[in-house]
Order: structure tokens, then sequence, then C-alpha cells
């Protein structure tokens, strides 16, 4: 718990990305998220965390209306970003889906080759006006996902073949070459060993000075090393949220004081 | 004696031998069923199996194998003279089979004596004007050899069906004594009477095996007759399909071949694209409703029996084909003369094959992980950007042993193609022409009144032997790649 | 899918850096219609099955259901001594020695007074009129003679087909028009056949003989009938049942709970699931050098249908009991042979009866599967019988010579008379009304007795 101290550089009076008034989520007739605020900075990393079926992925999901593939799944409120409600019958989820990316709790590398995996976005969204193009976009995602060095020498290869923490990179590259403003991130360190965890956990603190960072995680720890900013989230509801530190050392909540000491969870 | 009986009475002796050994069991233990090692009734399962199972394996070798000794013997003894120019073994032998019964059937009704029916010297006419008089079939007159093929027949039948029920009862008789006498408080019927029913439920597995082996065999024994009488080389590489019951018929089945593989090609260039696309929309637009009401409905075309499509194509597809692209048709075009056709057929094996590609896509695409979804819509692209480059690519194994398994469905289809698609074998690329099958051709030349053992009936057991061949190689490699694909992602 | 409350944002926001949401860019719109083309093909895909099925059915239903109706012509018949029973003693064997040549003089009579009664006028000879009625009528009136002897002398009002181009001219197959070149009816005739109608006496009715009948020679499609060869469908079926049951189930209890890991359970494994996708051609083949040529069994015999279909059905059978044994959980077997059951017990007791229902579903399900089947038929000779006459008894039933109803429909699709072509549809409702049914009872048997553990 010593890298407390990193979390005084944060820096104050950033730009607000995400605002969320008042969300409602329904799965069926389970009311899953209750009426929850939150506003998520851009060039920050913000975590969510809770015990597991609090609605933190949930939440998440809403935020690049991933949960419109699910059918019974309903959102009510106003989620806006860069001030334009995301579910407003205007907006198209694949073009707000550019702007705010995703990576997932397994690696889910698609099976064909690292660079057709990274090329994917930048094709769809038609992003490169040639091959010169692609092939540079590609290696500066790569290089943002730090794996460049890695794979750069068979980029043939199929993404599948690496390993979960270099797939976890690869996938965090694939989000990054669509060039979004917003990265979501479902806990995306769950299902790796402890050092592709760190290499992961290092490349997230990287990508704060470009992204604006949501990442949903079980573990305390993680949160701490990696956010800035802290919502804790119990039973559908947020019940704080505020800066890492704070909640850290000095929750205002009970509830987040049992959750972080052990009691629930 | 019938078999009816003997089975009847083997049934009483298990019968009876399950009370005799459940009542000996509990004898033995003084009436206190708690001494025995085994339930009562295994005692009983015991003595009842014992005389059962081994008598009842014996007599069906037997059945297997006495028509075989019979068969060879008596037909060693028809000189090859005594075969008519032009006639067969075979048909001599049916004949030897006819008498032979006819012989019974006249004993039966009395117009014969049994020493008149074994007298070797009878007089031939007289014998077959009795015989005909008693009603009895005969489709030659009747020879010297014959009668005495017959008659040898008769009593070898006789002889080993009179051994067979001697040696079946004795061995019934003998295993119930030895399972009685066995029968004791301390035996272990339980686990003996186990031993037996697995190898009885091991017996049954095997058939699976005795199938295959039956399939093989019957067909490749016919098919290596057939090759000493017909070149083989002719057979595979001939370029022509002429049979002609004069003899010196040309059987090359690579007519017959491209005529198989054009219908089945055009019934797949139905198929696929209808199947595929209906998998896609069912699993991954469609609602739980409309998938629940679409898929049953859907499947309805896959359990139709091929007789209606063959219906169907003949009295349906056909003549509207041809009041489309025939002569004075809907287009004037004068392409189709016959509603027979390669289109015709093809077509409607094709909306047959719906439903197999259709479910069998639909099980294989909804095999691929929703993280690969996730991940595709999360980088915002559309739903058939998703379908069209990560869902299919990653199906694409699986997809391609399901259009496999529907190409052998379709290879090996009989009643449409007998009934839409013609008889005329060539090779031509012109769908709207009349062209044959294999499967057609199977059952033309086994179903005409062509002597059995010529080779234009011959071919056909070449042909079914080719086309298992072709349909389980096909079938081997689709259900192996299937098989991969799923491990993949289990 | 969302409410959306239109409340202004109250957190100060950045503008958008890349374009605002709210406008899409022409490259999203693109997609978007190729995504809307996407989904379009596919819904086009389903159309097309479903319309497939709708046309197949409906074809089925118009072109079949005539099949089910039959024009008949009511006809008071004087069954006059003289020309039946010259002796006068009823004596039976006397009777029978009148051939239905001797039968044609009375009908032929019975239409003349019925046609002067009517008062209709026509130019018609009394043989030309005569032709109108079905070749079966002579042998329905002496059949009906022979059975009731002592009615002879009286007068019998009876009901008889009429030959099948007066049928189809009354179904509308026929027309003035088509018969230009056929020389079995005139227009005369069918302007006699209008005047009957007119007076009420040839009318359609409902045809039993059509489902429970036998089927007639090339020259009388009117009286051709499915029910003989039902018979033998139902033979074949038996035959099914009674083998491809137990062992199936035998064969899966084997595979599922006893058999070790080796080589012979693999080849078993990979035999089965092939059998189950071998042609059925060649199963027929099987049966024709098997059954047929080496063990001499009768030709063209339920019981060879059936030893055929049999084997063809087993994989099927044993596929559905496999994966019904396998859906019971292993807690039930644990549970029995911590009591104390041996393995064999705790099978026999325990999961066959839980995996019964599913057992069940799926031999239903094959057993519909072998009723629809042609081929392997074609080739053991239940094609191309004509089976004018119920097997008396079981065993002739299982041994005699018959056909089946998809051979029936086979045959009859092959013969020359378009009239049988609507009898093939009028078998295919009755086999297709067997198979809905025995689905049916599958699908509740499944819904039923379906266990979630």
């Amino acid at each position: 718990m010593n890298d407390m101290t990193r979390l005084e550089r944060t820096v104050d009076s950033k730009e607000i990305k995400i605002a969320a008034n008042n969300v409602q989520v329904y799965y069926g007739d389970t009311h899953a998220i209750k009426d929850v605020d939150v506003e998520i900075e851009d060039k920050t990393v913000t975590a969510f965390i809770g015990p597991s079926g609090c609605g933190k992925s949930t939440f998440l999901r809403c935020l690049n209306r991933m949960n419109d593939t699910i059918d019974i799944c309903r959102v009510q409120g106003d989620i806006l970003l860069d001030g334009e409600d995301i579910y407003d019958k205007r907006v198209d989820p694949v073009q707000l889906r550019a702007k705010v990316g995703m990576v997932f709790q397994k690696p889910n590398p698609f099976p064909k080759s690292i660079y057709d995996n990274v090329a994917y976005g930048p094709r769809i969204h038609g992003l490169a006006k040639n091959k010169a193009e692609l092939d540079e976009i590609v290696e500066k995602s790569l290089r943002r996902g730090a794996i460049w060095d890695e794979v750069k020498d068979r980029l043939d290869a199929p993404g599948t073949g690496l390993s979960g923490g270099q797939q976890q990179r690869l996938c965090i590259a694939r989000a990054v070459a669509t060039e979004p403003e917003v990265l979501l991130m479902d806990e995306p360190c769950s299902a790796l060993d402890p050092i592709a965890t760190a290499q992961v956990e290092e490349l997230i603190d990287e990508l704060r000075s470009r992204y604006s960072v949501v990442i949903v995680t079980h573990s305390m720890q993680q949160a701490a090393r990696v956010s800035q900013k802290t919502a804790f989230f119990h039973l559908g509801n947020l019940v704080e949220f505020g800066e890492t530190g704070q909640i850290f050392t000095n929750p205002e909540d009970p509830r987040t004081e049992s959750y972080i000491t052990g009691r629930i969870g | 004696m019938a078999l009816s009986w003997l089975l009847l009475i083997l049934l009483a002796l298990a019968v009876i031998g399950y009370f005799t050994g459940r009542s000996r069991a509990l004898a033995s233990a003084g009436g206190d069923a708690r001494d025995l090692h085994s339930l009562p009734s295994y005692y009983g399962y015991n003595v009842a199996l014992t005389a059962l199972v081994p008598a009842l394996g014996v007599l069906i070798v037997w059945l297997l194998v006495q028509p075989m000794i019979v068969n060879s013997t008596v037909s060693g003894l028809i000189p090859d003279q005594a075969i008519p120019e032009g006639s067969e073994r075979g048909l001599i032998m049916s004949e030897v089979r006819r008498v032979a019964n006819g012989l019974n059937g006249a004993i039966a009704a009395g117009a014969l004596t049994e020493a008149q029916a074994q007298n070797a010297n009878a007089d031939i006419d007289e014998l077959t004007t009795v015989l005909k008089g008693a009603g009895q079939v005969l489709t030659q007159d009747v020879t010297q050899p014959i009668l005495i093929a017959a008659q040898k027949y008769r009593s070898m039948t006789g002889a080993g069906s009179v051994a067979m029920q001697v040696v079946v009862l004795a061995l019934a008789l003998l295993g119930a004594a030895f399972a009685y006498i066995r029968t004791h408080k301390e035996f272990r019927a339980r686990n003996v009477v186990e031993q037996g029913v697995l190898a009885l439920l091991l017996l049954a597995a095997s058939i699976a095996i005795l199938t295959t082996v039956g399939i093989v065999l019957s067909m490749l024994f016919e098919t290596m007759n057939f090759f000493q009488l017909h070149s083989w080389k002719d057979f595979f590489f001939g370029s022509t399909w002429a049979p002609n019951f004069r003899g010196g018929s040309e059987l090359s089945i690579l007519p017959l071949l491209w005529g198989t593989l054009y219908i089945s090609l055009i019934a797949l260039l139905v198929a696929v694209p209808i199947g595929l696309f209906a998998a896609i929309y069912l699993s991954e637009y469609a609602s739980g409703a409309t998938r629940s009401l679409a898929k049953p409905l859907l499947e309805i075309l896959a359990g139709i029996p091929t007789i209606v499509y063959g219906l169907f194509a003949l009295l349906t597809v056909g003549p509207a084909l041809v009041s489309m692209f025939g002569s004075g048709g809907a287009l004037g075009l004068g392409w189709m003369a016959s509603s027979n056709a390669v289109l015709t057929a093809g077509l409607v094996m094709g909306i047959m094959l719906i439903p197999f590609v259709s479910s069998l896509s639909d099980d294989i695409i909804n095999a691929v992980p929703q993280s690969m979804r996730d991940g595709s819509l999360g980088l915002g692209a559309t739903k058939s950007e998703t379908v069209r480059q990560v869902v299919l690519p990653a199906a694409l194994p699986g997809i391609v042993g399901a259009i496999l398994l529907a190409a052998s469905r379709a290879i090996g289809e009989t009643m449409i193609v007998v009934m839409a698609a013609g008889a005329i074998a060539k090779f031509s690329g012109n769908p709207f022409e009349a062209m044959t099958t294999i499967t057609t051709r199977i059952v033309s030349q086994l179903t005409g009144d062509t002597d059995f053992a010529s080779p234009e009936t011959l071919v056909a057991f070449a042909l079914g032997l080719t086309l298992f061949v072709i349909t389980l190689g096909l079938n081997i490699f689709a259900l192996y790649i299937v098989r991969k694909y799923r491990e993949q992602y289990e | 899918m969302t409410d959306i409350s239109q409340t202004p944002a109250t957190a100060p926001a950045a503008k958008p850096k890349n374009g605002s949401l709210f406008e899409k860019d022409a490259r999203t719109k693109r997609r978007n219609a190729a995504e809307g083309r996407f989904k379009m093909y596919g819904i086009a895909a389903i159309g097309i099955g479903l319309l497939m099925l709708i046309v197949l059915v409906t074809n089925i239903v118009t072109a079949g259901l005539g099949a089910f109706q039959q024009s008949f012509i009511e006809l008071n018949v004087e069954l006059r001594e003289d020309k039946l029973d010259k002796k006068g003693n009823r004596n039976i064997e006397d009777i029978k020695k009148v051939s239905t040549f001797g039968y044609a003089p009375l009908i032929a009579s019975a239409l003349e007074n019925e046609v002067a009664e009517l008062g209709i006028q026509t130019d018609l000879s009394p043989k030309d009129m005569g032709k109108i009625l079905s070749k079966a009528a002579q042998a329905e009136l002496r059949n009906y003679v022979i059975s009731n002897p002592n009615e002879i002398g009286k007068t019998v009002s009876f009901r008889f087909l009429v030959n099948s181009r007066v049928d189809g001219y009354m179904k509308g197959r026929v027309t003035r028009e088509s018969i230009a070149n056929d020389k079995s009816i005139t227009t005369e005739q069918l302007d006699f056949v209008d005047q009957l109608r007119d007076a009420g006496v040839l009318y359609k009715a409902f045809n039993p003989a059509f489902i429970f009948g036998a089927d007639a020679s090339d020259q009388r499609p009117e009286a051709a009938g499915i029910g003989v060869s039902m018979l033998g469908s139902l033979f074949m079926m038996f035959v099914v049942l009674v083998l491809a049951l137990p062992i199936g189930v035998a064969a899966s209890i084997y595979l599922e709970e006893f058999a070790p890991q080796n080589r012979l359970t693999d080849i078993i494994e990979v035999n089965i699931s092939n059998l189950a996708a071998v042609p059925s051609i060649v199963f027929g083949i099987l049966g024709l050098a098997v059954f047929i040529n080496y063990m001499h069994l009768p030709t063209s015999a339920p019981l060879v249908g059936g030893l055929v279909l049999t084997l063809m059905t087993l994989p099927t059978i044993i596929i559905s009991t496999r994966a019904s044994l396998k859906a019971v959980p292993p807690s039930i077997r644990d549970a029995a042979l911590g009591v104390g059951a041996s393995k064999m017990q705790a099978v026999f007791h325990h999961v066959l009866p839980l995996a019964a229902p599913g057992i069940l579903t799926g031999t239903i399900i094959g057993l519909a599967q072998a009723l629809g089947e042609t081929a392997p038929l074609l080739l053991i000779g239940m094609v191309g019988f004509i089976a004018s006459n119920p097997p008396d008894g079981i065993v002739a039933g299982f041994l005699s010579p018959n056909s089946a109803m998809p051979a029936q429909i086979y045959e009859w699709s092959k013969r020359a008379d378009p009239a049988f072509y609507e009898r093939a549809w009028g078998g295919i409702i009755i086999l297709l009304i067997f198979l809905v049914t025995m689905n049916t009872i599958a699908v509740l048997l499944r819904r039923r007795f379906e266990r979630r553990w």
C-alpha cells in the first residue's frame, strides 16, 4: 500500500469527460443499478470497485452501450459524453463505441494475425488511407500497448498464440488503434498472472496521459495502485465516489470501510 | 419342427429354469433369502440365461452358416455342361431351390410320398406334372442334374435342420442343468448374471460394427464378381455409360459421378447461402420469440420424407420450370425439353438441405464465444461487420464441416434424383438437361428384370461401394473437422 | 429500449473533439446501410425457407385433398336370378361361377332404367353409357352378391365408383379441351355426366376406400387405396420397434455406462456416428445382398423391410438414448452405488427409468424417420408390387409380399394415368399425418417429462 504516495500527484481541475445522472439499469425485473451519479474526468484513471455482483461491470457497459446487445436490459437516466447524451435516439452506438473503447475481462484476440487484430478497428472505421498509414497506426498502437518489441518480428502470427498477458496487451493495443477518447476496462487483469498484471498496470498508468480510463476491478490493491478516482459500488448503489487516496484512507461511508477492511465482500 | 416352435421351447425352458433355479437356491439356504449370496431372482436368471444364451447363439450361427455349406456342396454337384448357354450357376441354384421347395410342398399336399421324392431315377416329366399339379411354381423344365441337386439340397437341409434342433436343445438342456447344479447359497449368482448381461450389452453395441462389416462385405464380394466380368479400367476411367442387356455394355462410373456432383452442386448453391444466412439471422439477430418460432418451422423441412420432395420435384417444380424455360414457356427460351432435369432435382434437393445446413451452422455459430463478439462490438464494429469479419472466420472450419456433411447427404440422396433427374448419362454443363446419378442407376440396375449374375446388375454393387466410400470419406473428414473445431472453444 | 429524460446536463462539459455523436458521418451511414442489407439477407433467407414450406404444404394439400373424395353414381340394380343363379338353389359355389362379365348386363340395364326414369335424353348407346362407370363396379357387385346370396332376385341400391376420367371431370382435372386426344372418353359422355350430375345421381362424396382399401391395377385409378400398404408399413414399424429399441438401448447402456476407454469402444463409436450418415440406399443394397440373396428371406416382405430399416434406425436411437443417459446426473448413480447396489443394478434400477422418456422420444423420432424412408424399400422389392389384398393373418403380414406407404406413393407417381398423381399426393397427406402425430407425441413427451437437474 505504499503506492498511496503516488496518488498525491493527482492534478486538480480536469475536464469532465463522462457525466452520469440518475442512471437506472434493469435486467428484466431485476433493478441492477439504482440511481447512480458519477463524473468521470479526462486523462484520469477512475476505478470502480465493489463486491462481485454489485453492478460495477454493468454500469461500465452502459458507458459505451454494450448493454444494447442484451435484449432484456433497459437503461434509464442520462449519460453524457462531452455533454451529449449517448442514449439519444440520434446516437449510433457504432460511432459511440469508436470513441469509447473497451477491454474485456478475458483476453479475446480474434482468430487472426496480430497485425489484423490491431488493424481491425482502423479498417472498419476507415482511419487509414493506405497500407502505409495502416502500418503506421498498427505500429503506434502496438507501441502504446507496450507489446511492440515482443511481436514486431511476428506480426503475421495468430494473436491467439500469444501468452495471456501479451494477449491482453494486444487487446489494449487493438482498442487504442481506433483512437478512442475513453478506454473502459472490465477487470483486465483478472485472468492474468502477477507478472503480466504488473505489466498491464504499468501500461494503464501510461495510457492516462492520453485517455480517460475507467477500470473495473475486484482487487482493491489494484485500484489503489492505478487509479486517481475510485467509485465504490454495493448492491447496485454507488456508495461513495472520490479521490482514491481519500476512499482508501478515510472513507465516509461505513459500508466502504467494511469492504476495504475486508468485512464484507 | 418349425423355427417358431424351437424358439418357444427354448423360452419355456428358460422360464422353467428361472423358477427351478430360484427355488433350489432358496432351498439350499433353508428358505431364508438372507443367507444367500445374491437375491433369489439372480439364481433364477442365472439358470435361464445359461440355458438360453448359448443355445440361441448357436442357433443364429447355424442359420447363417448352413445355407453357405449346403449351397457350395450342392452347387458342386451340378456339372458345368448342365448349365445351359447364356445362363449362370446362380440361376440354376435358384431353380434347384425352387424344385426342392416344390418337392416339399408336394409332399405336404400329399401328391408325393417321401420315397418318390427321394428317387433319383424318377421320371422327370411325370414328376414335373405332379409338381405343377400340386400347385408348385417351376419356371424351367426340370432336368436330371437339377433334380439330383434338388434332392441333395432337400436332404442336406432336412438333415441340417434336424441336427440343428438337436444341438440347440441339447445345449439349452445342458446349460440349464449345469447352472442348476451350480446353484447353491454360496454361489455368486449376481456376479455371474451381471457378467452375462454385460456380454449381451457388448454384443448389442457390436451390431454397429457388424452392420458396417456387412455393408462392406456384401458389396465387396459382388463388386469383385463384377470386376471379373467387366474391366475395372472401363468402370473407373471409361467415358460412357451404356448398359446393354445383350452384353458388351460400357459401364463407366464417370458420367454418373458427373451427374451426381452437378446436381449436388446446384443443391448446395441453393442450400448453403440460404441456410447460412438463416442460421446467422437466427443466432445473431432474431429475438427469442422469432427464433423459437422460425427454427422449428424450418426444421419441419428436414423431417419431410424424401419421397415427398421427389413428388414435389416430379409433379410441381419440374413442370413449373418447363413452363418458364421450356419452349413456348413464359420466357420463350425453349431451353428445357422435359421436366426431368439437373436443375429440377438440384433445386428441390437444395430446399431439402436448407434446414440441414442452417441447424448445423446455427450450432457452430453459437459455439463461437460471446467474448469474440464483445471484442468486435466494443471496437465499434456493426453486427454485420462482427459476423462477417470475426464470427464467420472463427466458425469457418465448423461451417466447412457442415457443408461437407450436406454434400454427403446430397450425393447419397436417392428419391429426388430417381424421380426428377432423368436417366441419361452424359457429360454436359447444361442444367436444363436430364442427367443421371449413381443412386438412380443403382436403383434401376437392381430393380430391372435382368439376370442377377450379369455385369449390368452387378455394376450396381460396384456403384454402391463407390458411393459408400465417397460418403464415408466425406463424413469422416467432416466429423473430424467439426470435432476439432468444437474442442478449440471448449 | 431506453427511456431518456431530456434534462439538460448539469455537469460542465467540454466540446466534443472529433465531431458530435449526434451527427452521423458519411462512413457510418454507409456502414449502417450495409448492416441493414446484411440483416435483410438473413430475413430473406428465413423467408425463402418458410415460403418453401408454405408452398410445399399448400401444394400437398391442394393436390392431395381430392383423393379423399371420389365421384359415385347411385343405381338401383335388379339382381336378376336368371343371370346370377340359374338353378335357383342359392348354392354359393354356383353363384361364384358367374364371372364379373356376367354382372355387366345388370349394371347396364340399371343405368338404362335410371336414364329412362330421369328422362335424360342422350344419343349414347347403352354400352357407351356404361363406360362412365369404373371397371371395378362389376367386381364390387359380384362381391356383394357372393356375400349376400339371399338378396338375389331383389332390387338393391348401389353406389358405384365412376371411371377416373369422369371423376377427373367432376373435380376439374379433366376438361372438354383436355380430352381431345383421349380415346377413353368423349364429349358426349361428358354431356351425359352433366345431366346425371344435375339430376343428383352422380355426385362427389368422401371415399373411405382410399384410406382403407387396397391398391388397384393401372386401369382403375379410382379404386386404388393405400390401406394395404399402410398395413405393410405397420408391420415394418413393429419389426423396427421390437428390434431397434432393445438393441439400441442395450448398445447405448454399454457405451455410456460400461465401455472401457479402449480401441474397440472407439471403433464402435466412430462406426455409429458414420452409420448415421450412410446413404439409405446403401442399407437397401445390404438388405438385398444379405437378407434376400444370402438368407433367402422372401422378397417384398415387410419382415425384410423392417430388418433393413432397423439397421438404418439403430444409430439414431443409440445417439438419442446416449444423450438421455448422459443427462442423468452422476449423483444418482453415486447414490445407488453408495447404498451397495452393483453398477448394473444402479443402471437398470435408477438411471434407465429416469432416462426412459428421452429414450422413448428418440425412438419415436427414429420410427418416424423409418416410416418415411423409401429408397431401401425399392431394392428389396416393395415397389412395383400391387398390394391388392390385405395379408391374411399375422404371420402372412410379416412374410407375404406387401408394399409400404412411401413405396406405394412412389409406385403411383410412376404410373401413366394422371389420376394416380392425385392419389400419390393424397397418400402423402396420410403419411404426413402419421409423421406429424408421431413427432407431436415425441415433443409432448419431452415437454411433459423434461427434467432440469
